[in-house]
């Protein structure tokens, strides 16, 4: 099976009905998305495909042949450097764990939406779940990514 | 959790040991600070522990070994900082690794010094002096050094930023000089900088070391780690809770490609697989026949039922008592009399549980986030037959933890540690939980029950106070039980009720410790999430009850306790306590001490249709002593608000016929972005000593939003969570 990921084609020798998180983790050996529920609860194995944010653990490999995957350590761009830089600045993670996922997300977000309100955000992110609650700063996060991509 | 204090003699660290210990902490580095106190075999045998905190490569790097866990709470940030304050060192060339293997180096001193370990909001207290001393012996030994090379004296050299200069232009990294100055003696003792000289303590620029990899998907955890032929297990665990397994057919899981190896272990049956999803179907084929004869079979509504009926008998064990309660209670005009019942809850941290064990020659390698490691070594060894020196933890970051990665019995590693032994070693183990094994795996906040009677008088004075709980003990039934269960009495249980701080005559409060057999654990500031929102609901509810205003009420009954009023008081003074709300808004204020810091909440709840409400904004007032990292700080108060609202708004982990209910975040439910209030934290500026902040913004928040609640609609919640007690 061939997979695309970062733009990098990848052959895989998995199950169609292995989860694209197992086949990404285990076998491409990228390991910043994250496994949290197995049943798109959580968020923390969020990628995106074709630019989309999905659940990994649940989208099994032969759904996303011929599509672009791109994982956290693939993000790029603009609104992706805005988004770290705004984690970063304002010191955003605690335990970490989640953070792959909110990235993925909130990037997702601000591309579809430069100027999101609180309730853009709350709305967007709520299937992320964090449970250091780090959520006023990702909330702040997005907001000050949206100011510095203008 | 409380001060542990081991067994040393369980516990010896060898020189071997230390040299594990070094290598482990160090691995991947060149380490050239080398030991001088460990030269060579027959010399002194306890090792300098300068070089257990500190070491310097020539690539600049500063390796700190820490000896607190980081499950994200910051303290790596805050051990940091205090090495960086007195090494002079800068920020780009800190690199911060778990130690373990030695607790005479790396034990808790707030829990005596003798055991390593993480937990009950310690490791800035612990941390303090030691990792300051081991910044500042670093640095006079480099100085020393730049002193010897260049020919001048010591005190003309400046050290900052990494760098040591001295007026001619002479100038050296501290890599460039790690070599000579690792020859230098160690000093004896070392003067430390007075606090009107600090730059990094306290300061908002410091910023936390670990972000930029936690932003980018580059923080590695136990989940995360892969070794060459590493295979992985997923244990089918019994169904309930002291059940056994009977008897097993290996051949449906087999039969999944990818599936190596099914073999029993002292917890389950562990499906041993090339990759995690074929350890996961075949884990779903295997077929286990339990023997669930001795299994705990009783259900949350006949626990409660019982836990009442209990409650309504004089206690097993007296916690505190002072006075003539129940003469004083007679003496009493009016009575307040209530009843409180607290669910089990989950930690639920999101990187499930998980280790890794791999045998390499005659050393035992086992990664994980080994909270306790002395326990985890020495089970690891004996399972392993290895003596406990040739078993290395390497210590990872975790993907949370709240308590669940501190336990007696070392469950996940001994999975790892017994699977890889039943494949004979020929590979390394990664045992790895799912989110259904993690919520059904036990070790819960405890279910309890909390029976209160308050005695007032006609000017609305407490002449008695009678308390009495019901619950499982956490430490009964574990090592520590005979060192930290005194006459009965779990301090777990009953911390933020017996040794409360309000102005209480005549006062007595007891323990009934209940025997089931579902594990138990401390979860992120243990008893005080339960004591704390009955104290702090009973004081609002004496208050309204007599017309008092609730802050007014606590500052007259902590009159000798400056801390807690002056905690009070800045939350008090930034929410405008006492202004006029906007309709629809309401609000309840909650002060408790936990770990040694005091913490007071206000929380604004504005109402909505049907009774709905939502917690708008809190403000939090934290007093932690000397405080090290202000945004951490911050940080930790925000986060322990969201947890702690999270429990008391929708957590309950419930069972039914020994079954619990909940199985993942569709049906436990914690917090989420939208129900996340604003939080703004003031920090009591203080020269103590640091205690901790992990823990202690939890406890108020429940109460704070109750009383706010109370205020909106006079009803009282009594029964946890709000989204059953609302509707009781």
């Amino acid at each position: 099976m061939k997979l695309d990921i970062n733009g990098q084609v990848h052959e895989v020798d998995a199950d169609p009905d292995m989860p694209l998180l197992w086949a990404v983790r285990d076998m491409v050996g990228l390991t910043g998305t994250k496994f949290g529920c197995g049943m798109a609860q959580c968020g923390a194995c969020t990628v995106h495909q074709d630019g989309v944010p999905i659940r990994s653990c649940i989208t099994p490999v032969s759904d996303v042949e011929g599509t672009k995957i791109t994982t956290i350590e693939g993000l790029n761009g603009k609104v992706a450097e805005a988004v770290q830089t705004a984690w970063t600045e304002l010191d955003v993670p605690q335990c970490g764990y989640c953070q792959s996922g909110q990235v993925m997300a909130a990037t997702a977000l601000l591309t579809e939406n430069p100027k999101p309100t609180n309730a853009d955000i709350d709305a967007a992110m709520s299937g992320n779940l964090c449970r250091c609650a780090t959520y006023q700063r990702i909330r702040a996060g997005i907001h000050e990514a949206a100011k510095m991509l203008g | 959790m409380l001060p542990l204090k081991l067994k040393t003699e369980t516990f010896k660290p060898s020189r071997r040991q230390f040299l594990i210990g070094a290598a482990a902490a160090g691995a991947g580095l060149s380490i050239s600070f080398r030991v001088p106190g460990v030269r060579a075999a027959g010399a002194t045998p306890t090792p300098n522990p300068f070089n257990a905190y500190v070491t310097i490569s020539p690539d600049n790097t500063v390796t700190i070994l820490s000896a607190h866990m980081d499950m994200g709470q910051g303290c790596y940030h805050g051990i940091a900082t205090l090495v960086a304050e007195e090494l002079e060192a800068d920020r780009s060339q800190l690199v911060v690794v778990g130690a373990a293997g030695n607790p005479k180096l790396y034990g808790n001193i707030a829990w005596g010094g003798e055991a390593q370990g993480t937990g009950g909001s310690s490791a800035m207290f612990s941390s303090f002096d030691r990792y300051r001393k081991a910044g500042a012996l670093a640095r006079t030994m480099l100085v020393k050094a730049a002193a010897e090379q260049w020919g001048v004296p010591v005190s003309e050299i400046k050290v900052e930023k990494g760098v040591l200069s001295h007026g001619s232009g002479k100038q050296a990294t501290f890599g460039e000089l790690a070599d000579a100055a690792a020859k230098q003696k160690v000093p004896a003792d070392v003067a430390l900088k007075p606090r009107q000289q600090w730059k990094l303590i306290g300061s908002e620029e410091f910023r936390r070391i670990d972000s930029r990899e936690k932003s980018t998907g580059r923080q590695d955890y136990t989940i995360d780690v892969k070794l060459p032929g590493m295979l992985t297990a997923m244990v089918a665990h019994p169904p309930l809770f002291g059940a056994t397994v009977k008897g097993f057919d290996a051949a449906p899981a087999k039969a999944v490609k990818g599936v190596v190896d099914v073999v029993q272990i002292s917890r389950g049956v562990a499906v041993v697989a090339e990759n995690t999803w074929a350890a996961m179907k075949g884990r779903e084929a295997l077929k286990v026949e339990w023997d669930d004869s001795a299994a705990e079979k009783r259900g949350s509504a006949e626990l409660f039922a019982e836990y009442l009926k209990q409650a309504d008998q004089p206690g097993e064990a007296i916690a505190a008592s002072r006075g003539d309660v129940e003469g004083a209670m007679k003496r009493a005009t009016k009575m307040i009399e209530a009843t409180y019942q607290f669910p089990y809850l989950a930690h639920a941290a999101l990187e499930p549980l998980d280790a890794v064990a791999y045998k390499n020659g005659d050393v035992l390698e086992i990664w994980g986030g080994h909270q306790m490691p002395d326990l985890y070594q020495a089970a690891a060894a004996e399972i392993a037959g290895l003596k406990p020196e040739n078993v290395q933890l390497h210590v990872m970051k975790t993907g949370g933890g709240f308590g669940r990665r501190a336990v007696t019995d070392a469950d996940v590693i001994t999975e790892a540690v017994e699977t890889a032994k039943a494949i004979d070693w020929k590979a390394p183990v990664k045992v790895l939980w799912t989110r259904e094994d993690d919520m059904r795996g036990g070790r819960y906040r405890p279910l309890f029950v909390h029976k209160v009677k308050v005695g007032l008088d006609d000017d609305g004075n407490i002449v008695a106070w009678h308390h009495r709980q019901v619950g499982q003990s956490i430490l009964i039934g574990t090592p520590f039980e005979a060192m930290l269960v005194k006459d009965g009495v779990d301090a777990t249980s009953v911390e933020g009720v017996s040794d409360h701080r309000y102005a209480v005559e005549n006062f007595r409060s007891e323990i009934a410790n209940a025997k089931v057999d579902v594990p138990v654990l401390w979860w992120r500031s243990v008893g005080h999430t339960h004591t704390a929102y009955v104290m702090e609901t009973m004081i609002d509810d004496i208050a309204r009850q007599t017309g008092k205003d609730p802050v007014d009420l606590r500052r007259a009954l902590l009159k000798d306790h400056p801390r807690h009023i002056a905690t009070l008081n800045l939350a008090a003074e930034k929410a405008e306590w006492g202004k006029e709300m906007p309709q629809g808004v309401f609000r309840g204020v909650a002060l408790h001490e936990s770990f040694g810091t005091v913490v007071a909440e206000i929380a604004d709840i504005r109402m909505q249709d049907k009774g709905a409400f939502k917690v708008e904004r809190v403000v939090c007032a934290v007093d932690c002593g000397t405080a090290i990292n202000p945004d951490q700080i911050r940080a930790q108060m925000e986060g322990g608000i969201g947890f702690g609202l999270g429990s008391v708004l929708h957590e309950e982990l419930t069972l039914t016929k020994g079954q619990v209910d909940q199985t993942n975040y569709d049906s436990y439910l914690p917090l989420r972005i939208e129900e996340m209030p604003k939080v703004e934290t003031y920090i009591v500026p203080s020269d103590a000593p640091p205690s901790g902040v992990g823990e202690p913004g939890v406890p108020p928040i429940g109460p704070a939003v109750a009383n706010a609640l109370a205020a909106a609609t006079g009803k009282r919640v009594r029964i946890l969570p709000f989204a059953k007690g609302l509707s009781a």
